[in-house]
């Protein structure tokens, strides 16, 4: 199947080698160990297998059955049939990092393409290609912030409503480094879009504040007093972004932002039950010497032609070993390119139209859910992108069971992050969602019981 | 070649994709949010596809021909896989779902989890490492806890040895320990009288790629553990080369207590031009509480009419989340798909076959090319790309001529302690028709060296582009293309 060897090959290979049998290879292998007996199933044909995966596959629940209001993260976003079918070019998705340039310029300009892409969609100068997702380009920012000022700035500063995942993740990576507190996103700094209570946390011993643009809640806030705040103390400012709601808000770069980042699912990558996603990660260029990941850039062959190449490779772990700017080897090659091939084909006037389709069409659905009696919205008018609260009448999590008889996902249960906002239900919608779709919503949680 | 960026093919007025209007009532942008600018291309569908499509011509894939990388274990990525990754029910699930909704993927990452124990020899496994570096974050963070947790804060020296893939030392410094290169001795183990010498209640860890980056079992490794183990040590296992080993060996059974694989090395996920890797980590019994949440479990036995109910927890001394959500899973779907095909039988194969390719095309070069460990290798093997009587033609040289064959070069100058090394694996998907032709070119390489050295120093001849001018890259950095407006004022 997947080794082609003939009995006469495996006879011709033996005899070259000098050796009898294809056991003598492995003498070296402590004898007691060798060819352990494991507990595992009969093999299957690819038949079987896919007749197996399909019985897998069936037995879920998929956003194709349900109707998904679900977000806290990831999107369930139309992806254009073009950019799968490009994905699938063996040419690709085959094809290992682009080490060897002369026969890999079709991976290095694609990236050269993706990093200028979303260097323009963020605002910012230089886009790196790329990290594992949102939550782990978190983490990278942290670090990027605490070499920034040679570990002497021992405090970052990250805000309560940046998604919870995204918090966790930069926690786990930085336990080595147990004198840099992460902190400013306790119960009692609070979630309030006014942001005082926060602000007033930076001080000179800050290396990076972390705010998100819409933020975990969908709330677009005006980062510019944040903003200032962080610079007049000379810290750095690192802002997780929604890329879909870049197609039509200011982006971050534009207020001031030195750090970009986010989860970059929402262009053109299935939901695949949570990877593999993209992590975006933007910079200023007085960063660049401390960023990590890889970056390609333009230059000429011996002949003069324009050639792609990874560069600066002197910061990365297979140059620098210990003392390179992360760990990082293995990215998200092939889910930047989908991204790239997913905003080309969009383009200017289809990214602007896919964020306005949802920002409509999430504003009707809590234009009609809190005609419902018992249900607010729990900001009040604070303006939101795609993603909104709604304080409901009884509990959330019934509310949700219950929709799931209409064969509806809800949204998100905000009283597992955060104990303040018990009974609160977070709504995502996205253009897949039509009226009537968002009107069968309407009516379901109308009829179901809130006790 | 050179086929233009997607913004010199810009029109404005293209459109590329269109949806369909929208069907509620319009309400404006919030004030003082709204984007006045938007510079991204404006193409039609068929010219972005035609874009793409020419950009995929200009590379080399497996799919087009030999790619014998050593370390990257480069095999034959089934197309099966392709198909069951996006069955529906998987690629169409959100993250967020109620568990009951994904008892499916649920089964199969359950499932998953207890093959890879089972394949290598361990008590648990996390599905969540988004790739082997961060399964080596994972697995160290694990370490680290471990001698935390017990009151052994001084144990930070983790032990590298100088073979070892650069993200090892880059991940133990990454938390804080202190990375400490191990030679190896003449026959390419772990020298142990090096490694006694550091062994003591500072110890951390030692990080053991086996076979190692020179493609050899470590003949010690009984001893390398009993002594690391000895001083309180733990032995962290580099799984990149479990290829060789699958059905054959199993590293838990030795007693090495944290282990990561590469599901996009061993198990056939695809390489992707970069990623999406999947690097699950394996841990002996004594560590199963720290693994990093998620974990999928069974919370309640079935019975012989329903099936059990799977669901998740968070280990009790967990080292926290790594990523979002529960790792790449649909690198979970693809690995199951290939290990459901293969299963002890056809693991084994899957090594002895790597493992029989590989001494086969060792045994064609090593009279030609220097050897410098002269044993049985494992799946991959070193050479030495540099000649006394030719000492202007170096392993780069080399590794560019053999594009000119259509052959993707092996990995050059690493492992560091070989000298211009050429690191070469050719997997067991490989026939022996290509084998062959690899090596004759290899062979015709080494003549031209002699006769023609010039068409080595020149090479590539025939590749879209020919040798890149890298420090000019690093020097004038362009990391962008220009901005639509800048390139039309031009």
């Amino acid at each position: 199947m997947f080794t082609p060897h003939t009995e006469h090959d495996v006879e011709v290979m033996l005899k070259r080698i000098g050796v009898a049998k294809v056991g003598d290879l492995f003498e070296k292998i402590p004898e007691a160990y060798r060819y352990p007996k494991l507990n595992l199933p009969p093999q299957l044909t690819e038949m079987e297998a896919l007749a197996e995966l399909q019985e897998i596959a069936g037995s879920n629940g998929s956003t194709q059955d349900l109707l998904c209001f679900l977000g806290a993260g990831a999107y369930d976003h139309y992806i254009p049939a073009a950019v799968d079918n490009l994905l699938q070019r063996g040419e690709f998705y085959t094809a290992y990092t682009p080490y060897q340039p002369e026969i890999s310029q079709g991976t290095l300009q694609a990236i050269f393409e993706y990093q200028s892409l979303l260097a323009q969609l963020t605002g910012m100068a230089i886009c790196n290609a790329s990290h594992y997702d949102g939550a782990t380009a978190a983490a990278e920012a942290v670090i990027m912030a605490y070499g920034h000022f040679r570990q002497k700035r021992k405090k970052v500063l990250v805000s309560r409503a940046v998604n919870p995942q995204y918090r966790a993740v930069m926690r786990t990576y930085m336990q080595g480094s147990p004198e840099l507190k992460i902190t400013g996103d306790e119960p009692e700094v609070g979630i309030d879009a006014g942001m005082q209570a926060f602000i007033d946390l930076i001080d000179n011993d800050t290396a990076l504040v972390m705010v998100q643009y819409p933020d975990f809640f969908g709330r677009v806030i005006d980062y510019k007093p944040v903003i200032d705040a962080v610079h007049a103390q000379g810290a750095l400012v690192a802002v997780a972004v929604n890329p879909t709601a870049l197609g039509v808000l200011t982006p971050p770069g534009e207020i001031g932002a030195d750090i970009v980042f986010g989860e970059g699912q929402p262009l053109g990558i299935p939901l695949s039950y949570g990877g593999p996603y993209l992590g975006i990660y933007a910079i200023n260029d007085e960063l660049l010497r401390k960023l990590s990941g890889r970056l390609v850039g333009s230059t000429t062959d011996v002949e003069g032609n324009l050639a792609y190449v990874l560069t600066l490779t002197a910061r990365e772990q297979h140059i620098r070993r210990e003392k390179a700017s992360s760990n990082i080897c293995t990215n998200q090659g092939l889910m930047a390119l989908a991204s790239t091939i997913y905003l080309t084909l969009l383009g200017k006037h289809g990214l602007q139209q896919v964020a306005n389709l949802c920002y409509q069409k999430a504003h009707y659905a809590a234009g009609e859910l809190t005609k419902l009696p018992g249900y607010a919205l729990q900001f009040g008018d604070t303006p939101f992108f795609h993603e909104f609260v709604v304080k409901t009448p009884g509990k959330v999590d019934h509310l949700l069971e219950d929709l799931r008889g209409y064969d509806i996902l809800g949204g998100y249960d905000l009283g597992q992050d955060y104990p303040e906002l018990e009974g609160c239900l977070m709504v995502a919608v996205t253009e897949k969602m039509s009226k009537n779709d968002i009107d069968t919503l309407i009516d379901a949680v109308g009829e179901v019981s809130h006790d | 070649m050179t086929e233009p960026t997607v913004y010199e093919l810009t029109v404005p007025g293209r459109v590329g994709f269109k949806f369909p209007a929208s069907d509620v009532p319009q309400v404006d942008l919030p004030a003082g949010f709204e984007r006045e600018e938007l510079p991204l291309p404006e193409m039609s569908e068929l010219d972005a596809v035609r874009h793409f499509t020419r950009l995929s011509q200009l590379n080399y894939a497996i799919d087009l021909g030999f790619y014998p990388l050593g370390s990257c274990t480069m095999k034959y990525n089934p197309k099966i896989n392709e198909v069951t990754s996006r069955l529906a029910g998987f690629g169409l699930t959100h993250p967020r779902q109620p568990e009951d909704t994904v008892q499916g993927n649920l089964y199969l990452m359950y499932t998953l989890q207890e093959w890879l124990k089972e394949i290598g020899g361990f008590a648990g496994v996390t599905l969540q490492p988004a790739a082997g570096a961060q399964g080596e974050l994972a697995g160290s963070l694990i370490i680290r806890k471990y001698h935390v947790d017990r009151g052994d804060t001084q144990r930070t020296r983790m032990l590298i040895p100088d073979s070892a893939h650069g993200t090892n030392p880059a991940t133990s410094a990454m938390i804080g320990f202190d990375v400490v290169a191990l030679p190896s001795d003449e026959r390419g183990n772990v020298d142990l009288e090096a490694l006694k010498s550091l062994c003591d209640d500072r110890l951390a860890g030692l990080m053991l790629t086996n076979p190692n980056t020179l493609g050899l079992f470590d003949e010690n490794v009984a001893e390398v553990v009993r002594i690391v183990h000895a001083a309180g040590g733990l032995v962290y296992g580099d799984g990149a080369n479990m290829n060789a080993l699958l059905g054959v060996f199993r590293p838990g059974d030795l007693g090495i207590d944290v282990l990561h694989y590469n599901l996009h090395k061993t198990f056939s996920t695809p390489h992707g031009g970069g990623g999406p890797g999947s690097g699950p980590v394996a841990v002996s019994e004594a560590l199963l509480d720290y693994l990093p949440e998620p974990v999928v479990k069974i919370v309640e036995e079935g019975d012989d009419e329903t099936p059990p109910l799977f669901g998740f927890y968070r280990p009790a001394k967990t080292i926290g989340r790594m990523k979002a959500f529960h790792g790449h899973f649909g690198m979970h779907v693809r690995a199951y798909t290939y290990i459901a095909m293969l299963q002890q039988e056809g693991l084994r194969d899957i090594a002895e076959k790597a493992v029989l390719n590989a001494n086969y095309l060792m045994h064609r070069l090593k009279d030609t090319y220097t050897l410098p460990y002269k044993r049985t290798c494992m799946h991959e093997f070193v050479l030495e790309g540099v000649w006394k009587d030719v000492p202007e033609i170096h392993a780069l040289d080399i590794a560019k001529r053999l594009m000119d064959y259509k052959f993707h070069p092996p990995t050059n100058y690493f492992p560091l302690n070989v000298h211009e090394a050429l690191m070469i694996e050719p997997t067991e998907t490989e026939n022996l028709e290509t084998l062959d032709s690899f090596a004759d070119a290899m062979l015709k390489i080494a003549e031209e060296a002699r006769t023609n050295p010039e068409l080595l120093k020149n090479a590539p001849h025939n590749t879209p582009v020919r040798r890149a001018d890298e420090l000019k890259a690093a020097k004038d950095l362009v990391l962008c293309c220009y901005p639509m407006d800048e390139l039309q004022s031009k």
